[in-house]
């Protein structure tokens, strides 16, 4: 069990400062793919990078959701190390950790904001097999000067006719991290997505 | 009683920096829109830039340089405050250097030089409310942001042109971003207003005592309000720096005797002095000519 | 001549040097003292603690040193202090009816168990300035009276409690709001707004207090009881599983008898209103309580007519900090924004002279 007390920030101030610059600044260029490096272990199913933004902006105040079931190892370490509580009601968390090939129309029930504060939404972090080489995506929209292309691998079924109707809810909706080992590139409700 | 605490890096305690960083997280994700955050008693007063601190700190790292301007200039003695705040709670290399900062804190100015990708100007702003003057309420202004009704705005502007033949917003100018979101711009004068839209660079807005984040992405759009008769318009100086003989950039009217003469130099100090080191010379003072101008630098 | 404005660096650094040599004044003076200040000044020590949101009387003492006496300086530094303080948990309510009682009085009865005492007030001082002052006379030493622990002090509004004639006190299990940790959303619950008004600035608040009293948004208030005393603070520790008394801090309590109030079902009883503030800040808690009460207007049906009633009105300026902060801005340098409204200006009374000249030309 020692995978649980292992694996955070060696430099807990300046690791992560420097985790959320990249992350801002992913969130700030959608599409853009970062690289958060392998500073950050922790136990499956989370990727370096899904753990690293944890470590980086979960605490006692941010309820973490996990789609899969058996995350009891990943839940213990995010317990230990940023203090945030695991829930299992996905309508209650501020982090929810996906599977790869999630289960998509689950993601409806996930905070979206109101109206009067669109903020107290959800950001998911999806993990996907790489990204290049997959389906090819046109990005449009604010942090794009013009298209970014992305290929992310291994979306889950029905990834675009949620993501529509995400981008057509704004701007109530969630935000989504993809992540792939210690790779991530974010995509925010503002862009809108369509097939190369 | 106890001993008097070491400061952590940037001065905000790394819980404080998780809550203010995922605000601008969603600030970044719904531009324009102000992201409430229970922001921090700050060692200087509400008021003085806490909101614009407390973002910088949140973002700052080590191997950052920050420019600090209020009104343009790296020396009014605020600017000169949050500078050496810090310089000693961060131990960040500081610039007056618009090119060579990674992080530009501002105050009721964007620097003339265009800002380019991977610059992030982190604006200080003391009403973020742009209906604020209109409708004093939060609970009002809420429900008008999220149902996208922005009519008393159209009306005072309009209110404006039948008084005075003008809009009579000068500074603080509203804009609306990516077609949505009313924003207020912070008190930058509205000949800076057309430097928002689509740039390269990030924009953060930090309001201390009123408690809001709000950001644009780069390249979004940012239009001024207007109508389509009344178009939007900026300040036009038919003056140039005295200095430096900048056109173009917005000038402060400095008053130098008392019989009404008064000359016009750049508010933007470092484009000034750049201009000037690159041997660009204005008229100087209104009677002595260029000789003592040069003597006296 | 004119030469681009440089030296703000050194200007502030003089500034400061001389702001020093101000604060110390005549050298050939003794300098105060923490003990002078927090034993002689403790009424200003409390209300910095108070409104500083900090109980400690030797940061604060130190504070009203620092500030040179202004006491809204004072209770600048000690918030500044305060956040970068690691908060490590949260203590039980305090127990005000264990309360070491050094004051205790009720307008409602004319006597009560426990009794009224009087304690260190200035209530029937004649406002004489006193020649003494000017001097050290000798003060007496004050007699003790044998330690009443074991006399009961049962609270007044426990008292009319007892009889179903007060609004009861619904213990309330739920994690209280925090307003330095969540951003705040009106409406607002009586939780937090009790933490703000405990914070927010005597003067004001006793403005609105007493507006209440002049009609605007009245609510007939009795001060039912008032108690100033020690009060102890107790942790509860998790590995130890019961809770330990961790220090003490003096309080003063106000509960106001309020305006009788019945509904659809329930007969009518007389409404609380409540304040509660560190140190022996009698006037601040009495405050408090009127504007609490006003501020329960929805409670009981009340329209809101009268700015003590107005929540976002009242919750908005009551920190002093913040209002500070924000009129003093004014001083910052605003010459940018100026310049664009002189813009206008000239050009606006540039077009109406035009317009007169056109006009004039025409006739």
């Amino acid at each position: 069990m020692t995978a649980v007390f292992e694996g955070g920030f060696a430099e807990p101030v300046f690791g992560a400062q420097s985790a959320f610059r990249l992350l801002m600044d992913a969130m700030a260029n959608p599409g853009r793919v970062v690289d958060l490096g392998a500073g950050v272990r922790g136990p499956a199913p989370l990727d370096n990078a899904a753990a690293t933004v944890l470590a980086a902006l979960a605490d006692y105040d941010t309820p973490v959701w996990f789609e899969d079931e058996a995350a009891g190892d990943a839940a213990a370490w995010l317990g230990f190390h940023t203090g945030a509580t695991r829930v299992f009601d996905p309508s209650a968390c501020v982090f929810a950790v996906l599977s790869a090939g999630s289960n998509v129309q689950g993601w409806a029930v996930l905070p979206t904001g109101t109206s009067s504060y669109p903020d107290r939404s959800a950001t998911l972090i999806l993990p996907v097999g790489g990204f290049e080489g997959g389906m090819a995506l046109a990005l449009h929209g604010p942090g794009i000067e013009s298209e970014v292309v992305l290929a992310p691998v291994g979306l889950p079924a029905g990834f675009f006719a949620a993501m529509d109707a995400n981008r057509a809810a704004f701007p109530l909706g969630f935000d989504l991290l993809l992540v792939c080992g210690g790779h991530l590139a974010a995509l925010p409700r503002t862009t809108r997505i369509a097939e190369v | 009683m106890t001993t008097l605490p070491e400061y952590n890096f940037a001065y905000l305690d790394e819980q404080t920096k998780r809550m203010i960083r995922r605000a601008i997280l969603k600030a970044i994700a719904i531009p324009g829109y102000q992201v409430p955050f229970a922001a921090r008693e700050m060692p200087m007063p509400y008021g003085w830039g806490t909101g614009g601190v407390q973002v910088t700190a949140s973002i700052l790292g080590p191997d950052d340089v920050l420019k600090v301007i209020d009104q343009g200039a790296d020396d009014t003695t605020n600017a000169v405050s949050i500078r050496a705040f810090f310089a000693k709670v961060a131990r960040v290399a500081t610039t007056t250097k618009t090119t060579e900062a990674t992080i530009i804190q501002t105050r009721h100015r964007i620097p003339e030089t265009p800002l380019s990708g991977g610059q992030i100007i982190v604006y200080q702003v003391p009403i973020p409310e742009p209906l604020r003057f209109l409708e004093p309420r939060e609970t009002e202004t809420r429900v008008m942001h999220g149902l996208e009704e922005y009519g008393i705005v159209q009306v005072k502007l309009y209110e404006d042109i039948a008084r005075h033949g003008h809009i009579a917003t000068t500074y603080a100018y509203p804009v609306k971003v990516e077609g949505r979101y009313v924003m207020d711009p912070s008190p930058i004068p509205k000949f800076d207003n057309p430097k928002m839209h689509r740039s390269p660079a990030l924009q953060l807005f930090g309001a201390g005592r009123e408690k809001r984040i709000y950001a644009l992405p780069p390249f979004t759009d940012v239009v001024s309000l207007d109508f389509e008769d009344h178009p939007f318009t900026v300040q036009r100086f038919s003056a140039r720096c005295a200095l430096c003989d900048a056109a173009n950039v917005y000038l402060d009217e400095v008053v130098t005797d008392d019989r009404g003469g008064r000359m016009f130099v750049c508010s933007d100090t470092d484009h000034c002095e750049t201009r000037r080191a690159e041997g660009h010379r204005g008229a100087g003072l209104p009677q002595l000519g260029q000789d003592a101008l040069e003597a006296a630098e | 001549m004119y030469v681009a404005v440089k030296g703000g660096e050194a200007a502030i650094t003089n500034a400061h040097r001389l702001m020093a040599d101000r604060r110390r004044g005549d050298r050939d003076v003794p300098a105060l003292t923490v003990e002078q200040i927090i034993g002689q000044l403790s009424l200003s020590v409390d209300r910095v603690m108070a409104e500083g949101s900090l109980y400690d009387p030797g940061l604060a003492a130190m504070a009203v040193r620092q500030a040179r006496g202004d006491l809204i300086e004072a209770i600048f530094l000690l918030r500044a202090y305060r956040t970068t303080l690691p908060r490590f948990g949260n203590a039980l309510p305090l127990d005000t009816a264990a309360m070491r009682i050094e004051r205790r009085v009720s307008a409602t009865y004319k006597d009560i168990p426990g009794g009224q005492l009087l304690g260190p007030t200035f209530d029937y001082t004649h406002r004489l300035i006193d020649p003494a002052m000017a001097s050290d006379e000798p003060v007496a030493e004050p007699e003790r009276r044998p330690d009443a622990a074991d006399e009961a002090c049962p609270r007044v509004s426990d008292i009319l409690d007892g009889e179903g004639l007060i609004e009861p006190d619904m213990p309330d299990d739920a994690e209280p709001a925090d307003l330095t940790r969540e951003a705040t959303s009106y409406p607002v619950g009586r939780d937090l707004r009790l933490q703000a008004l405990a914070r927010g600035d005597e003067g004001f608040l006793l403005a609105l207090g007493y507006s209440t009293q002049r009609g605007y948004g009245r609510t007939h208030p009795f001060v039912g009881e008032i108690r100033i005393g020690m009060v102890d603070v107790e942790v509860e520790v998790p590995e130890l599983g019961f809770a330990i008394r961790i220090g003490e801090v003096r309080v003063t309590e106000c509960q106001m008898v309020s305006q009788f109030k019945g509904g659809a079902g329930v007969p009518p009883r007389f409404t609380r209103g409540y304040g509660l503030v560190f140190g022996q800040s009698e006037r601040k808690a009495m405050a408090v309580s009127l504007v609490d009460r006003a501020l329960r207007a929805d409670e009981f049906d009340e329209q809101r007519t009268a700015p003590a009633q107005d929540e976002e009105f009242v919750l908005e300026h009551c920190d002093n900090v913040q209002a500070t902060g924000f009129v003093e801005h004014l001083k910052l340098p605003h010459y940018v924004d100026f310049q664009a409204e002189l813009d206008l200006l000239r050009t606006l009374r540039r077009e109406a002279a035009e317009g007169r000249a056109f006009n004039e030309a025409a006739e």
